[in-house]
């Protein structure tokens, strides 16, 4: 068995472990945090390094052979999860070391970071839909964790939005995977996508496969179902929204590329139809929602709508280039969100407020910190050279090569909005002057003093020059995405790998 | 037996949405963890009913009879744990949201959408 498909489980596992031991010291706990955080960057690295040469990885957990055991399968759409998850762990890890309250580090913070990565990652490896159900309720109950930890009013009636709506999508969910338990009798993904691909009931599975787009929906919160995010994601301190909003709603994108490129394919014209007039929907009002909004945090939420928009929109297409398209907007999605997300928190350390009518004046107090919010809003808004032109650039060309007019001009339009929006912050807490102090939590020389700066910049200033980097060097990361496209549009290869080997 | 237990899920998921939507957080509770009975007793019975026999058996011996499937059950009993779990926190949670806020009425639970 492949020890690389096991270990990014395992070492969020084992670093939770260690880290309740370390119950007392906070220190510990922070250094295992960052260290367990960086060793699953290593070890995702180094499977996607594998299943980029080597073609996909499968395992069959307790060595049961395929439709039958416990299936890990990698990808390479997995790999390129997986190390988005590892990087957006650790730099919230790294920046949760200055930025984290002592009482919440106190009752086991970095426990339950550790234990959503292991969550998320297990998600990504699943082979089985009855184990990405599993793994979505580690990630779930981590979150809500997460989510209500500190107990102040804003998070709790966060929280209580937020369990609710996730269970009921649990619920439908579970109920989804029964429904196809007792139509085909197998779980297994690979399993299932050989057996549907001549299954005799297609109006039951269109009807299961709505099912699975609205419970993975509402996690992804496309639109209508995407109200509890912009109401929950801005209660919980700065870091949990950073990995939040980078990693969880991409769980849900994921799940739904997974299971509409591998299993529910009978009735393209329906199902994928309806997946492109959500997207267009969840462009739009994410867009126009996060116009009206005038708190720094709640306006990036509201963007994650919109952007999620964009990564079905691919998906819809359901051709190559548009799933490459998907693929690619997901990089760079959850790299400049979270690093959007960090930027917003070191504005709050300065300034003690999120609300943009209180900010102000702080391009001429830190005028670099306004550049490292520049690259990633610009890069959000799609503007050369940055990822997020050559994201919506890829998404554009696939729906014009489907000749998807609407759609492309719908796009275009709501990147326009999303520009206007990252310049209404601009102008709102960098450019206008300086509105009367607020009893600002921690001047920016008290946290150099303590020489935690550094600790704050290092991860907002590495995913900006990721951004950067994708931007100049397009071809590689477009290349691998359209690889891992391809796998997920002709899955032979899954299927053999998944079911070939007994052990 | 299927279409009496069709008819209990039906009415399952009925109570358990009718009770979501109710404005107090404690009847919230009772609607998710109804609906997560009404998911399990869906799972149960469109695995197929098989009364009487044993799930797993040497292939020495059956001689053409029929085998219960064991793989519905062994999903119920994950989700009966995993809504357990979900629902003892979301308890614990609606008591401090109470405490905090002063209220179990959700319609004051506003302060966060807008």
């Amino acid at each position: 068995m492949n020890v690389l498909l096991i270990l990014p489980m395992l070492i969020p596992l084992s670093a939770a472990t260690l880290s309740l031991f370390a119950w007392r010291s906070r220190r510990t706990q922070r250094v295992l945090g960052v260290l367990g955080t960086a060793l699953l960057l290593l070890s995702v690295l180094r499977l996607l390094q594998s299943v980029s040469n080597d073609g996909i990885q499968a395992a069959q957990v307790g060595a049961w052979p395929a439709p039958f055991g416990i299936t890990i399968v990698a990808d390479l759409f997995s790999a390129i999860m997986l190390v988005l998850a590892g990087l957006t762990g650790l730099s919230v890890a790294v920046y949760s070391t200055v930025t984290m309250d002592r009482a919440r580090e106190r009752f086991g913070y970095y426990p339950l970071l550790h234990a959503l990565l292991m969550g998320v990652c297990g998600a990504f490896l699943a082979g089985d839909l009855f184990n990405l159900y599993v793994w979505f309720e580690v990630m779930l109950m981590a979150s809500f964790v997460l989510m209500a930890l500190g107990g102040e009013r804003a998070q709790l009636e966060g929280a209580i939005k937020y369990v609710t709506i996730n269970l009921i999508a649990s619920a439908l969910f579970l109920a989804a995977v029964g429904m196809l338990y007792g139509v085909m009798g197998t779980l297994n993904m690979a399993d299932l996508a050989q057996k549907l691909r001549d299954a005799p009931r297609i109006d039951l599975l269109t009807a299961i496969a709505m099912l699975f787009l609205v419970a993975f929906g509402i996690k992804a919160a496309v639109f209508p179902f995407f109200f509890w995010l912009p109401a929950s994601y801005h209660t919980p301190p700065v870091a949990v929204s950073a990995i939040f909003a980078g990693l969880l709603t991409k769980v849900g994108v994921y799940a739904l590329m997974r299971v509409f490129t591998l299993l529910f394919v009978q009735d393209l014209g329906y199902t994928h139809t309806i997946i492109l007039v959500l997207s267009g929907l969840t462009m739009v009002t994410g867009v126009l929602g996060a116009v009206a909004q005038n708190e720094f945090r709640r306006v990036l939420s509201f963007h994650i709508i919109s952007q999620i928009g964009y990564m079905t929109l691919g998906l819809g297409l359901f051709t190559v280039a548009g799933i490459a398209g998907s693929i690619f907007y997901i990089v760079h999605h959850i790299i400049v969100k979270t690093n959007l997300f960090l930027v917003s928190g070191i504005v709050y350390l300065l300034r003690g407020t999120y609300e943009l009518k209180n900010l102000g004046g702080l391009y001429g107090s830190n005028p670099g910190l306004g550049v490292l919010f520049l690259i990633p809003a610009l890069s959000l808004a799609g503007l050369p050279p940055l990822s997020g032109f050559f994201a919506k650039l890829t998404i554009v060309q696939a729906g014009l090569q489907s000749e998807q007019y609407a759609l492309v001009a719908t796009a275009l339009a709501v990147g326009l909005l999303t520009l206007f929006s990252m310049t209404k912050i601009w102008a709102e807490v960098f450019w206008k002057e300086a509105a009367a102090p607020s009893g600002a939590a921690e001047t920016g020389g008290a946290l150099a003093k303590r020489g935690a700066v550094w600790l704050l910049l290092a991860p907002i200033i590495s995913l900006a020059m990721i951004t950067i980097t994708i931007g100049v060097a397009v071809e590689p990361v477009y290349r691998l995405a359209t690889r891992a496209a391809e796998q997920l549009i002709n899955p032979t290869e899954y299927i053999e790998r998944v079911m070939e080997r007994g052990f | 037996m299927e279409t009496v237990l069709a008819f209990v899920i039906g009415a399952l998921y009925a109570a358990g949405l009718f009770m979501m939507l109710r404005p107090s957080a404690v009847r919230l509770i009772i609607g998710i963890s109804l609906l997560g009975h009404a998911a399990n007793l869906l799972i149960f019975t469109i695995g197929g009913l098989t009364r009487a026999r044993p799930p797993l058996i040497s292939s020495s011996v059956t001689g053409g009879a029929t085998v219960a499937d064991p793989m519905p059950q062994a999903l119920i009993l994950t989700a009966i744990v995993i809504g357990f779990a979900v629902q003892a926190f979301a308890v614990v949670l609606i008591q401090r949201v109470i405490q905090i806020v002063g209220t179990d009425d959700l319609d004051q639970m506003k302060a966060t959408d807008s």
